[in-house]
């Protein structure tokens, strides 16, 4: 049996030191499905942003789903110029794992993504489940998580970003 | 070579079992990736597994975001002494079993390590259904190398749980 991958490993990335942002670019569309998972420590509480090939317009919404261990909630944005992807407050001290789908990438219709944010912070943290809409036809070719504070996510912050393929 | 979503190991079981063991885990993979669908002896509708790792006893913490039949609830718990997963119990209905898939990247860094887990108990029934969405956090910085699962109320996982490990 031929050894065919249906989970590819396109592209990673590690900082070596805090930055703004992280940026996959020339993501070929060879796949049918995307997955990003990012494990983030933040330098100080802000949200994280993510555009798709350096789109500013206000192509973008979002909708989430959000508990805090004692409330729940839930948010809508529309007409924005990025997916605004909330942290609920500050990750400052533990990790959190960001972990991002995105249907059909390469397809003609609008963009659908999917996302897990786990941010649990022993006694405090969030579990939040959203989906976002970005309206534009184009295939995603460069995906770009941001912060939009500055140089916020902190030095060993990890991006994965999979390809999946339809089996 | 091409990179896979790679099953490391399963346990589909035959007959009941009180705990289920992944052990030796490599440290080949960036992230892990473990799939249940459960069902324990516990006589109520739920249960919860509970997922030690490494042989730890604290260190372990967790925010959930759960809906039932009518109402979203967020708890939490620190500083406890395993991860906990909501699962099917004895009484919910014939032949199901829970839906369970928790997330853990970078698994072998030397950072506290996050995960995500989903969970569904979906029975037909008005009570119990469940959905969770949980992140959990385990405050240590040890390379992950072993799960064990054992049911916090009930005393055996029943046959036919499943159990399976992937590395991507």
């Amino acid at each position: 049996m031929a050894d065919t991958a249906t989970y590819d490993l396109i592209a990673s990335q590690t900082l070596a030191s805090a930055a703004s942002s992280i940026t996959f670019s020339s993501i070929a569309a060879s796949w049918t499905d995307l997955r990003i998972v990012f494990n983030v420590t933040a330098v100080s509480t802000d949200n994280l942003y993510v555009r798709y090939n350096g789109d500013t317009a206000s192509n973008y919404s979002i909708t989430e789903l959000w508990g805090d261990g004692a409330s729940t909630g839930s948010l809508q944005t529309s007409n924005a110029a990025f997916l605004y992807i909330t942290d609920k407050g500050s990750i400052t001290t533990t990790p959190a794992l960001y972990a991002f789908d995105i249907f059909s990438y390469a397809g003609s219709a609008y963009k659908t993504t999917l996302w897990n944010i786990a941010n649990d912070r022993n006694g405090s943290g969030y579990s939040t489940s959203g989906v976002g809409l970005w309206r534009s036809t184009s295939a995603i070719t460069s995906v770009n998580l941001y912060s939009p504070g500055g140089s916020n996510l902190a030095a060993g912050t990890t991006a994965y970003l999979y390809g999946i393929k339809a089996a | 070579m091409a990179s896979k979503y790679t099953l490391i190991s399963s346990q589909v079981l035959g007959s009941s079992a009180a705990s289920v063991t992944f052990s030796s885990i490599p440290s080949t993979y960036k992230d892990l990736v473990l799939r249940i669908s459960v069902r324990t002896n516990n006589a109520g509708d739920g249960d919860n597994t509970l997922l030690k790792i490494n042989g730890l006893t604290s260190g372990y913490s967790y925010t959930n975001l759960f809906g039932d039949a009518s109402t979203a609830t967020s708890n939490n718990a620190s500083s406890t002494t395993s991860w906990s997963i909501r699962v099917d119990g004895n009484t919910s209905t014939s032949n199901t079993f829970s839906t369970n898939e928790i997330y853990i990247p970078n698994y072998s860094g030397s950072t506290y390590k996050p995960a995500s887990g989903i969970s569904s108990m979906e029975n037909n029934v008005a009570n119990p259904v469940y959905t969770f969405a949980s992140a959990y956090l385990l405050s240590n910085t040890a390379a992950i190398s072993s799960f064990v699962l054992t049911p916090q109320v009930g005393t055996n996982f029943l046959t036919n749980s499943s159990f399976y490990l992937y590395g991507i």
